[in-house]
């Protein structure tokens, strides 16, 4: 009986850590953290996906690593040694890369590199990693990276299609705008597109969350 | 070797290829620092110093020891590392010799290690292959033109807190928007230099 509840109750803390991490503080549109990188890399989908993959790679691991090395670094070094273990699960996902899909990972260019710095993946090591149990934070690095992978590809699906008239996922055409007569935005292909389409995604959401909380 | 002209590399990081409007670098401290023009000159002027100095160590080691070695995978931690070491240093030097300098400066001086232009304009300049002064003068331009612009938002912002932001726009929402209008603006000067 104990340990049934004791079941449950893990598993609604997994469901909450999965809800906090795609909806509920997703780290982009909430939190508004690691927001460089998704402005760079949405102009296509398939970008965004990559770019979403290697920061679902990086979170899951770096958060495994130093929640298991949580009780052995030192307060006053733990920065540093988080940005360590980060930056050396970045350089993976790079060299691989680099050997198998070169194309993309010219395309992605210095991006892949700044999710070093990327406030999401070193924000949840010091907020999360390093105080809980690795299964949990392996979870939250999922969850992480997921909640963002959405909101990239969001982002570019957007701008894709208005920007260039076209949808092409990985080679493979979509949905094409051109040929009904439509004129390329390309507004939507530079910096302005960008940061008009984050803007209005955030409006959106924080409506749609307004909502649901009720106004205070 | 790239043979652009230094003066094409510092007009074009400050407006034509502006580090924030253009490459979408340093976001995160954009967000959260710019809403007052005091707080926006002391991490503006912190960051391009920074960025300089950095780019320019970061430029002999790759070239002098990472390059004849064959470690440039390493590039991105040797980077960061020395970005954080020099940071830390930086730190300890004004607070020891400017106190003054240190209290205005101080606090944003730890924010700069996980700035991601810094970092930025390092990967940069070894993608587009500068050589030691061109790299400098990057530096110089890209902090000049981040400094530029969150001055900019800064003042905007300032403004803003008199007038009636609808309820789901406020916070991050708007000041992407009005970012993207700034952006706009600033691809008026594209048609200047190519870089």
């Amino acid at each position: 009986m104990h340990g049934n509840t004791a079941q449950q109750g893990q598993k609604t803390k997994f469901r909450e850590i999965f809800m906090d991490g795609i909806y509920r503080i997703n780290p982009i549109t909430i939190q508004v953290l690691g927001i460089c990188s998704a402005l760079a890399v949405t102009v296509r989908v398939d970008n965004a996906a990559v770019m979403g993959g290697a920061v679902i790679f990086v979170s899951i691991f770096s958060n495994l690593i130093v929640s298991l090395l949580r009780k052995i670094i030192p307060l006053r070094i733990r920065m540093i040694t988080e940005v360590a273990i980060i930056a050396t699960f970045v350089i993976v996902f790079d060299q691989f890369l680099k050997a198998y899909y070169w194309e993309m990972s010219k395309q992605l260019g210095p991006y892949v590199a700044l999710i070093i710095t990327n406030c999401i993946v070193m924000g949840r090591a010091e907020a999360f990693a390093i105080q809980n149990p690795p299964l949990q934070s392996v979870f939250d690095g999922i969850a992480n990276g997921v909640g963002y992978t959405i909101v990239l590809v969001l982002i570019a699906l957007v701008r894709e299609i208005i920007g260039s008239g076209s949808l092409t996922i990985f080679g493979i055409q979509i949905l094409s705008l051109l040929e009904l007569g439509y004129t390329k935005n390309l507004i939507f292909v530079l910096g302005p597109g960008a940061f008009f389409t984050t803007g209005f995604l955030m409006w959106v959401l924080n409506a749609l969350n307004r909502n649901g909380e009720e106004e205070k | 070797m790239n043979s652009t002209s230094l003066m094409v590399i510092f007009v074009g990081s400050i407006f034509t290829n502006n580090i924030l409007f253009a490459s979408f670098l340093v976001m995160c401290s954009f967000l959260v620092c710019s809403n007052k023009i005091d707080t926006a000159i002391g991490l503006g002027s912190a960051v391009t110093f920074v960025m300089v100095t950095t780019t320019a160590i970061n430029y002999l080691v790759y070239h002098y020891i990472l390059l004849p070695l064959g470690l440039e995978f390493l590039s991105y931690i040797i980077f960061i590392a020395i970005i954080a070491a020099f940071v830390q240093f930086v730190e300890m030097f004004v607070e020891r010799f400017s106190p003054d300098l240190y209290y205005a400066l101080g606090i944003f001086l730890p924010l700069i290690t996980v700035n991601c232009a810094i970092l930025g304009v390092s990967l940069f300049m070894v993608l587009r292959n500068y050589n030691f002064l061109q790299s400098t003068v990057f530096g110089l331009g890209g902090g000049l033109g981040w400094a530029l612009a969150i001055m900019l938002m800064a003042g905007l912002r300032e403004k803003m807190g008199y007038s009636n932001v609808p309820k789901p726009l406020k916070g991050a929402a708007i000041i992407m928007l009005v970012t993207g209008v700034l952006a706009m603006s600033f691809m008026g000067f594209s048609g200047m230099i190519s870089m």
